[in-house]
C-alpha cells in the first residue's frame, strides 16, 4: 500500500500544484520518489508532530493540500488537538496519512498499534476517513482526496498486500463497493486492510453464499447513507482491524439504528486481548478475534 | 464587553492592547475594507483569550461595526470569548495555547515557497511558552530561516495561578530564542514608538525570524487590575468598570 500511495500521490501532484507532502522524519525508501521530483512541495518537519500538523494547517490555509505522513499513532494522537482545532475546525484541506494501520507493526509493541484511530477520527464532524482495503483502493482513495481536498484521514497498511480489485475502483464516500456478490442474503462489510482476510473467510463452509463489500470512504457525514444499503441484507458482519469499541462497526450500528434490528449486525473487530501483546500482524489479529 | 458578558481575561487583553494597536494602526499591511486580500499581512492571535482586544481593534479600524461588540459572548453570538476565524478580519481561531506559532510557521513557509511578500505576525503569551509545540515551531522556523515571520511575546510576567518566575521560569528568554536561530529584541510593550520601530523593520537579520519580547503589565492602565493574578479570571462589576474607564480616560486626556 505504501508504494501505491506514493506512486499515486506523485502522479496527482504532477497534475495539481497544490499537493504537498509533509513527513515527520519517517518514510525512508518510501517518500523519495515524491521528494526528489517535487522538492518545493516536500517538507520534513523533524520529529515534532504538533508543529508538523500545525504547519500543515497553516500551509493549507494558504492554498496547499498537504498530505501529512507518519507511522501509526504518531500523526494522530500526538497531534490530536492540532487535528481537531487547526485542521478540522477550520475545514482545511489536510490529509493525514498513517502507514501501519491496525496491527501492521505488531512486533513493534503497543506504541505502534494503531487500533484506536477510527474512534478519534469519526468524532470529528467533517473528517473523511479513507481506509483502503488493497493497493487499488489506495489509488482510488488518493485520487478521490486529490480531487476533493478536505480534512481527511488516509489509513494505510504496510507493504506487499495483494490486490483484490483488477483495476482502480470508483469510490464514493459512504458507498459500499461490491467485491463478491454472493446469493444476496448475507454480507461482510470491511474497511481498511482487513479486506483480504474477509475474502479468505468466504471460502469457509460457514460463509458459503456470503457477499463481500468494502467501504473505504466513511465518516460522520456519511452515516445517513448506510441504512438504505444495509436494509437489503439479512445479516451484515462488519470487519476492521481496530478495537470493537468506537470503531467502524459501532459507526455502522449507530447508522442503522433507524432500521430497528434489520439487518442483524455483528461487529468483528479487535478485543482488548491484544493490549500489550507482541506478534506478527496475523497472529495478533487472530488473538484479537479476527479469525 | 467583558463586563457585559461576565467574561474573563480582561487583564490579558489590557497587556496586549498597545501591541495590537501598533500592529494594526502602524505596521501591518491590512485593509479593513478588504480583510482577505491576498497580499495582506497575516496576524495570528495565539493567546486566544485576548479575543476582546482583537475584536475591539477590528472595530476601531472599521473591520467590524462597534455594535457587533455588544454581542461578545452572548448566546448565539459568533464573537466567542476566545478568538474566532468566523469573525471578519480574524485569520485563525485559538483558545488552546501553543497552536498559533506552528500555524504561523506554516503560513510563513507557504509564503516563502510561493514567493509571496507578505509577512506573518503571531502574538503569543508568556505562559504559553511552557508549551512544547512552540519550541518545535521555534526550532523549525529558525532552521528554515523564515525571516518573513515575526512573533511577539506579551511578557506580562503573570500566568494563571502565579507569576511566570514561580511557575516555570522562562529566563534567560532572549538567549534561548537566539539559540533557536531567531533574532530577539526586548522592549517596553506599552511604548508605541519602540514597538513601531521594531515591528516595521523586520527582518532585523537576514535569514532569521524576528521575535519581540514585549515587557508588559497585566491589566495595564487600571490601577486595581495591574499585576494582579486574579484579573486573569475576574469579570469587572459595573462599579469597577466605571472606575477602570475613568482611569483609562484620564491617563489619555
Amino acid at each position: 500500500m505504501r508504494s501505491a500511495f506514493i506512486d499515486e500521490l506523485a502522479a496527482q501532484a504532477a497534475l495539481d500544484s497544490r499537493i504537498a507532502l509533509v513527513v515527520g522524519d519517517l518514510g525512508f525508501s518510501v517518500v523519495e520518489p515524491f521528494a526528489d521530483r517535487f522538492p518545493d512541495r516536500f517538507v520534513n518537519s523533524g520529529v515534532a508532530e504538533q508543529n508538523m500538523m500545525g504547519l500543515a494547517a497553516g500551509m493549507a490555509s494558504e492554498g496547499y493540500h498537504p498530505f501529512v505522513y507518519s507511522i501509526a499513532n504518531f500523526p494522530v494522537f500526538r497531534c490530536a488537538e492540532q487535528i481537531r482545532n487547526d485542521v478540522e475546525y477550520h475545514d482545511l484541506p489536510v490529509t493525514i496519512v498513517a502507514v501501519g494501520g491496525g496491527l501492521a507493526y505488531g512486533n513493534l509493541g503497543y506504541s505502534h498499534h494503531a487500533v484506536q484511530d477510527y474512534g478519534f477520527m469519526r468524532m470529528l464532524p467533517s473528517m473523511l476517513i479513507a481506509a483502503p482495503g488493497d493497493p487499488m483502493e489506495v489509488r482510488a482513495c488518493v485520487r478521490y482526496l486529490a480531487r476533493h481536498p478536505q480534512p481527511s484521514y488516509l489509513r494505510l497498511g504496510k507493504a506487499g498486500e495483494a490486490c483484490l480489485h483488477g483495476d482502480v475502483p470508483e469510490v464514493t464516500p459512504g458507498r459500499w463497493i461490491k467485491i463478491v456478490g454472493g446469493d444476496g442474503t448475507n454480507t461482510f462489510l470491511t474497511t481498511g486492510a482487513t479486506l483480504p482476510l474477509a475474502r479468505e473467510w468466504l471460502d469457509h463452509q460457514d460463509y458459503q453464499g456470503w457477499a463481500l463489500h468494502s467501504l473505504p470512504l466513511w465518516g460522520m457525514r456519511t452515516k445517513a447513507l448506510q441504512a438504505a444499503q444495509a436494509v437489503a441484507w439479512k445479516r451484515v458482519i462488519s470487519v476492521e482491524d481496530h478495537l470493537q469499541d468506537a470503531g467502524f462497526g459501532s459507526w455502522l450500528l449507530e447508522s442503522c439504528l433507524p432500521l430497528a434490528g434489520r439487518p442483524a449486525i455483528e461487529i468483528r473487530g479487535l478485543s482488548s486481548e491484544i493490549f500489550g501483546k507482541v506478534g506478527t500482524q496475523s497472529r495478533l489479529n487472530a488473538l484479537g478475534g479476527l479469525k | 464587553m467583558v463586563h457585559r458578558a461576565r467574561a474573563s481575561h480582561v487583564g490579558s487583553c489590557l497587556s496586549s492592547a498597545d501591541i495590537l494597536a501598533v500592529l494594526y494602526g502602524a505596521v501591518m499591511r491590512f485593509d479593513p475594507a478588504a480583510p482577505t486580500t491576498p497580499d495582506r499581512d497575516r496576524f495570528i492571535l495565539s493567546k486566544g483569550h485576548a479575543a476582546a482586544a482583537v475584536y475591539s481593534v477590528l472595530a476601531q479600524i472599521g473591520c467590524l461595526a462597534h455594535t457587533d461588540l455588544d454581542e461578545y459572548g452572548n448566546d448565539g453570538s459568533l464573537l466567542m470569548t476566545h478568538v474566532s476565524h468566523k469573525i471578519r478580519g480574524v485569520e485563525f481561531s485559538t483558545g488552546s495555547l501553543g497552536h498559533g506559532l506552528p500555524f504561523g510557521v506554516g503560513k510563513a513557509l507557504a509564503a516563502r515557497r510561493l514567493h509571496a511578500v507578505w509577512r506573518t505576525f503571531v502574538l503569543m503569551s508568556d505562559g504559553e511558552m511552557d508549551e512544547g509545540s512552540n519550541w518545535e515551531a521555534l526550532m523549525f522556523a529558525g532552521h528554515h530561516r523564515l525571516d518573513n515571520l515575526v512573533a511577539v511575546i506579551d511578557y506580562n510576567k503573570l500566568q494563571s495561578l502565579a507569576s511566570v518566575k514561580a511557575t516555570l521560569d522562562l529566563e534567560p528568554l532572549s538567549a534561548k530564542l537566539e539559540s533557536f536561530g531567531w533574532s530577539a529584541r526586548e522592549l517596553d510593550g506599552h511604548d508605541h514608538a519602540a514597538l513601531q520601530e521594531a515591528l516595521s523593520t523586520t527582518p532585523w537579520a537576514p535569514g532569521k525570524p524576528s521575535i519581540v519580547i514585549a515587557h508588559t503589565v497585566k491589566g495595564k492602565g487600571v490601577s486595581f487590575m495591574e499585576n494582579r493574578v486574579e484579573w486573569h479570571y475576574k469579570s469587572p462589576s459595573a462599579t469597577q468598570l466605571d472606575e477602570a474607564l475613568a482611569e483609562l480616560r484620564s491617563s489619555h486626556a
